[in-house]
């Protein structure tokens, strides 16, 4: 049977997403950052951020809500109970920090079978309220025996 | 910037996640699939027991290069690519481990692995930071 390809190109709404100090805060202590960057305002002030920043990793707390959408979309058509998170790519620019209202969309930019296996990949972009750039996040899910 | 050469190797960085680890990185990622948190759907889907999530993994791979190369900066990290293979498994220790590819001027590729024990949970990792 052919991969369904069909989803290539498609992009999904946009969501927003609120960054605050407490949500970093419990990132940083779920991953073990000790960084006061990431939980004292005064100690993010006099390291040159804004305000409380978050870790890089944190782009997958407001890049997910994006890209969840993409991979549930029954035109994209995942077998969820074949589907594994293969591999992922995530670029930065301009750190988070608490207070930010980041904007991210998603996009399939490419599904393919490899050896009967299918590579579904997505991308993400995340730009803050000023428009720069934050994150650019590749997403390859692998669905074994398609 | 830090005296970094090509083929240094990144301090190591060791963390065994707890039992409840991945319950308190669902609640900081907003990730709730149950193959993490819940041991007995794990183990109805095939699974040893309830898994870490890859992106906890890459997570600790972010940590290990900015916390051993640029004291912990957020800044510092460009770029990090992974693959995800072997599950990783809560109350196993993960070991960070990574050794500089490339200096150029003061941008560093270090390729960079997670493992417990004998399975390699993340790979062909390439970290870029800027220092």
């Amino acid at each position: 049977m052919a991969i369904k390809t069909d989803a290539v190109g498609k992009e999904w709404p946009a969501t927003t997403y609120q960054v605050g100090r407490e949500k970093i805060k419990e990132y940083a202590n779920a991953l073990g950052i000790e960084n006061p960057v990431h939980r004292d305002v005064e100690a993010a002030r006099a390291a040159g951020f804004r305000d409380v920043v978050a870790p890089p990793m944190f782009a997958v707390v407001y890049s997910s809500p994006a890209v969840g959408p993409a991979m549930f979309d029954p035109d994209v058509a995942m077998n969820f109970a074949a589907m594994v998170h293969g591999a992922q790519v995530f670029e930065w620019g301009e750190p988070a920090c608490s207070g930010d209202e980041i904007t991210t969309t998603a996009k399939c930019v490419s599904i393919e079978e490899k050896a009967g296996n299918g590579f579904y990949v997505f991308e993400t972009n995340a730009v803050n309220q000023d428009g720069a750039q934050v994150v650019r996040g590749t997403w390859t899910c692998i669905v074994r025996g398609v | 910037m830090a005296d970094v050469n090509v083929g240094d190797q990144v301090p190591e960085l060791r963390v065994t996640p707890d039992k409840y680890l991945p319950h308190r990185y669902a609640g900081a990622s907003g990730d709730f699939n149950p193959i993490h948190i819940d041991d007995e759907f794990a183990k109805a889907v095939g699974l040893p027991r309830n898994i870490l999530h890859g992106l906890y993994s890459m997570g600790l791979v972010a940590r290990a290069s900015a916390q051993g190369l640029a004291g912990g900066d957020p800044r510092a990290l460009k770029r990090l690519s992974v693959q995800f293979r072997g599950m990783g498994l809560p109350e196993q220790e993960v070991v960070v481990t990574g050794e500089i590819q490339s200096v150029d001027a003061n941008r560093v590729v270090v390729a960079t692995e997670a493992a417990q024990g004998e399975t390699r949970i993340i790979r062909n990792a390439e970290a870029t930071l800027e220092l």
